[in-house]
């Protein structure tokens, strides 16, 4: 059995972005939307955790973490004060369907 | 009273009628009354040009003239004239405040009848302002001291002749009449404007004292007697249209459309004498070949006009005619060398003929407007005052002692007999002679047929009526003056009364001796053989200089010419007064001959005499059909070479600005719209990209970042 390396904690992180992303740009629904950017934030999150554990110096790496925990939650609940509006004004929350910009 | 206060005095009269015109033609219609301040003025001029009258003639009849000038124009250095200024002045010397004196009077005696006469006209004020502007253009050419005044003052009686003759211009024929007017006399200002332009190009200024000044120290236009003669014919051109002589004397029987007392003002006794005032006052100029040309000219216009004056039937046609023949005498007179006579005759006839106008127009104003002599008859009894102040004039006009006409056309007879004898002309004493005759029939024929006899048309006789004091007195006042008494005390010769001996005098003639009449010259075989060997000048200006000292104007042999023609002369024209007197008697009166029938005997004559010479029927066919052809020439010449020059011109622009167009259109307007297209084209399709999609967005800045990860690293 293979010792856990650094590589595969980057795959988990790089897989769970690359969900996140994936989430982000396929999802009608702005909820899902906002998860899909929770995701992104997670697996920079690990990426953190990760050089910081492999690169000897840990205090900087898990702090970063930990603010980015505290950035998306402030993140989440403007986003989500956002999508309420969004509802009050359009009815409803599909990002296709919003499409005022354009015009 | 000195020299300055004539000059002021002169100034005044000049202006007043200038004054009334202004008021009355602005003012004229709103207040109806203003017509007597016209009236007024008149008055004040005539009692100022009465008073210049006796202190000139009283006190100053020897003085030289007085004059006063001031600059006009001052025109600097011009090239090849030297310094040029142009000044305006007045003189006033003896002729100057007779004629000043004539027009007042006729002019003012001219206003009241008009009162009267013109009642109830529609333009009423107007025609009083018409008058007010004639006086002011009249006064001008009297007390002008230069030519170009006298040019300008000539053109504005002219433009109040014209205003006045139409006067009542929904007459086609008063307006016709007021045309032919105006444009004969262009004619013949023509000719004075080119004298004019002679002389101011040879001496540089239009002042009569130095012109004469110049030639008489030898100078000359263009340097030849020829141009001195050809400048004093071009001058006397402005009086052959002015005062209708032959072959301008056309307008005047036509002018006769205008109202009554301006055909007396006007067209008989001032405007048409301004022509023999110019001669007057340019007499002192004209070389013995332009005198011969006046005298013929003079006589051709006595002649002519008397022949046509016998068959016609229009009073005031016959008047008119009359006119023209008197104004012939005098400018014959001023011709044949009688300076004094012939302005004599002017101020005699100013009185009897605006007088005969003016009886005229009582006759006709008592005939409701009848002007045909055959519709009158008996007229005597219903019109007492103006018959018998129209035989006075007749009189007069005939040459009857005890008369003014006798004395002024006497002393022209025995002048032009006198000169027949110098110089062997003999035809101007005949054609004078016949033309007396002549004027005492056709006076007498008017008077016989228009005052006595039985009455023609009953209706209009018993209408008739004695007009208006107003009307009756300037006609009495005219009569007066018609009366020997005011010119001489001697009734049968003018030469020695106190009009002709003392007050108006023959200047003494500046052009070179071997220029002037043989008879003018004193008899001096040196200067003639000297001119003779063509170095004439110093003994010429030693003649004119004593000639200048002595006074001397005429020879001794031509006093003693004179002297003796006197009598014979008088003889004669009495003769041939009463002759044609005693003619139209038989004729008209006695009815020793059948009229018609005597008018059938001799038919073409009689046509030819009624029908004016014909000069109108010649005058339309060769001059009017002349200019009718020539404007048609010209009217081709427009409308084919001129238009077809221009619709050339517009064609080829046409074609240009089409194929320029084309260009426009294709090329520069096919370069914008692809151009545009391709703008749009490319905008298709960006705008495709912008979906307004956030998530489109993202994917494309995700692809971006790649891209840009893959280019840098």
């Amino acid at each position: 059995m293979q010792e856990i390396g650094i590589a595969h904690f980057l795959i988990v992180s790089s897989l769970l972005f690359s969900f996140g992303l994936y989430g982000v740009v396929t999802r009608k629904n702005a909820i899902m939307v906002l998860m899909g950017l929770e995701l992104i934030l997670n697996a920079a999150n690990i990426n953190f955790i990760t050089f910081a554990k492999f690169n000897g110096n840990v205090g900087f790496g898990q702090v970063a973490a930990l603010f980015v925990i505290v950035l998306a939650a402030a993140e989440s609940a403007i986003a989500l004060a956002i999508v309420l509006n969004i509802y009050k004004n359009f009815n409803q929350v599909n990002v296709d369907e919003i499409d005022k910009l354009r015009d | 009273m000195n020299e300055l206060s004539f000059i002021q005095a002169a100034l005044v009269v000049l202006f007043l009628p200038l004054l009334g015109f202004t008021v009355t033609i602005l003012y004229g219609k709103r207040f109806k009354w203003l017509y007597l301040f016209e009236v007024a003025i008149i008055t004040i001029a005539l009692g100022i040009s009465i008073y210049m009258l006796f202190i000139r003639l009283a006190y100053f009849a020897d003085a030289p003239p007085f004059q006063k000038e001031f600059l006009w124009i001052n025109l600097g250095i011009v090239p090849l004239l030297g310094k040029v200024t142009v000044e305006l002045g007045i003189m006033i010397d003896n002729i100057t405040v007779l004629m000043l004196f004539v027009v007042c009077l006729i002019s003012a005696l001219v206003h009241y009848f008009s009162i009267e006469y013109m009642k109830g006209d529609k333009r009423y004020s107007r025609y009083f302002a018409y008058l007010g502007i004639f006086t002011f253009s009249m006064l001008g050419i009297v007390f002008t001291h230069n030519l170009l005044m006298m040019y300008i003052f000539w053109e504005l009686v002219g433009l109040s002749s014209y205003l006045l003759i139409g006067f009542w211009y929904e007459k086609k024929s008063a307006s016709d009449a007021s045309k032919k007017a105006f444009i004969t006399n262009r004619i013949g200002d023509l000719g004075m404007l080119a004298g004019i332009l002679l002389i101011f190009s040879t001496y540089h200024t239009f002042t009569f004292e130095a012109i004469f000044a110049q030639i008489k120290a030898g100078q000359m236009p263009l340097n030849s007697g020829f141009w001195l003669t050809a400048t004093g014919i071009l001058l006397f051109c402005g009086a052959i249209g002015k005062s209708a002589q032959f072959p301008l004397h056309v307008w005047l029987p036509d002018a006769m459309e205008g109202p009554t007392p301006v055909s007396a003002l006007i067209h008989a006794a001032t405007m048409v004498a301004a022509g023999v005032y110019l001669t007057v006052r340019i007499f002192p100029m004209l070389t013995g070949d332009a005198l011969l040309f006046i005298a013929i000219i003079g006589a051709l216009s006595a002649f002519i006009p008397a022949t046509i004056a016998l068959t016609q039937t229009d009073i005031k046609k016959i008047l008119a005619y009359s006119t023209i023949s008197q104004l012939g005498y005098m400018i014959m007179a001023l011709g044949v060398g009688a300076y004094s006579f012939g302005f004599f005759h002017l101020i005699t006839h100013a009185f009897f003929k605006a007088g005969l106008f003016l009886g005229s127009g009582s006759v006709i104003y008592a005939m409701h407007h009848e002007q045909d002599i055959r519709q009158m008859g008996g007229l005597r009894k219903k019109l007492p005052i103006t018959y018998a102040a129209f035989v006075i004039y007749s009189l007069a006009i005939s040459g009857i002692p005890l008369t003014s006409g006798f004395l002024s056309k006497d002393g022209i007879l025995a002048s032009a007999y006198a000169f027949g004898g110098l110089t062997g002309y003999k035809i101007f004493a005949i054609t004078g002679f016949l033309v007396a005759l002549l004027t005492a029939f056709y006076m007498f024929r008017l008077i016989f047929v228009t005052f006595h006899g039985e009455p023609r048309n009953q209706h209009k006789y018993d209408h008739a009526h004695e007009s208006p004091a107003l009307m009756t007195v300037p006609l009495i006042i005219l009569a007066v003056l018609s009366i020997f008494a005011f010119y001489t005390a001697n009734p049968l010769d003018a030469g020695k009364g106190w009009t002709l001996s003392s007050w108006i005098k023959t200047p003494p003639s500046v052009v070179p001796a071997s220029l002037r009449y043989e008879f003018m010259n004193e008899k001096q075989p040196e200067v003639a053989e000297v001119s003779k060997s063509h170095n004439e000048t110093e003994p010429v200006a030693e003649n004119v200089e004593a000639k200048k000292n002595e006074q001397i104007i005429h020879s001794e042999e031509y006093t003693h010419a004179l002297h003796s023609a006197h009598y014979p002369a008088m003889g004669l024209s009495l003769l041939v007064a009463i002759l044609g007197i005693f003619t139209a008697y038989l004729f008209y009166i006695k009815k020793v001959v059948n009229l018609d029938a005597f008018v059938e005997k001799i038919k073409p004559l009689y046509n030819f005499s009624l029908n004016k010479w014909y000069f109108d029927e010649f005058y339309n066919s060769v001059f009017v059909g002349f200019v009718m052809l020539l404007s048609k020439i010209l009217n081709w010449f427009d409308a084919n070479i001129v238009d077809g020059i221009v619709n050339a011109s517009a064609s080829v622009t046409r074609t240009v600005s089409t194929f320029s167009n084309a260009i426009d259109k294709y090329i520069v307007d096919g370069l914008v719209n692809f151009l545009a297209i391709l703008t749009g084209m490319f905008g298709i399709f960006l705008r495709k990209l912008q979906t307004g999609k956030v998530q489109t967005y993202l994917v494309m800045v995700i692809f971006s970042i790649i891209v840009l990860i893959f280019i840098f690293i």
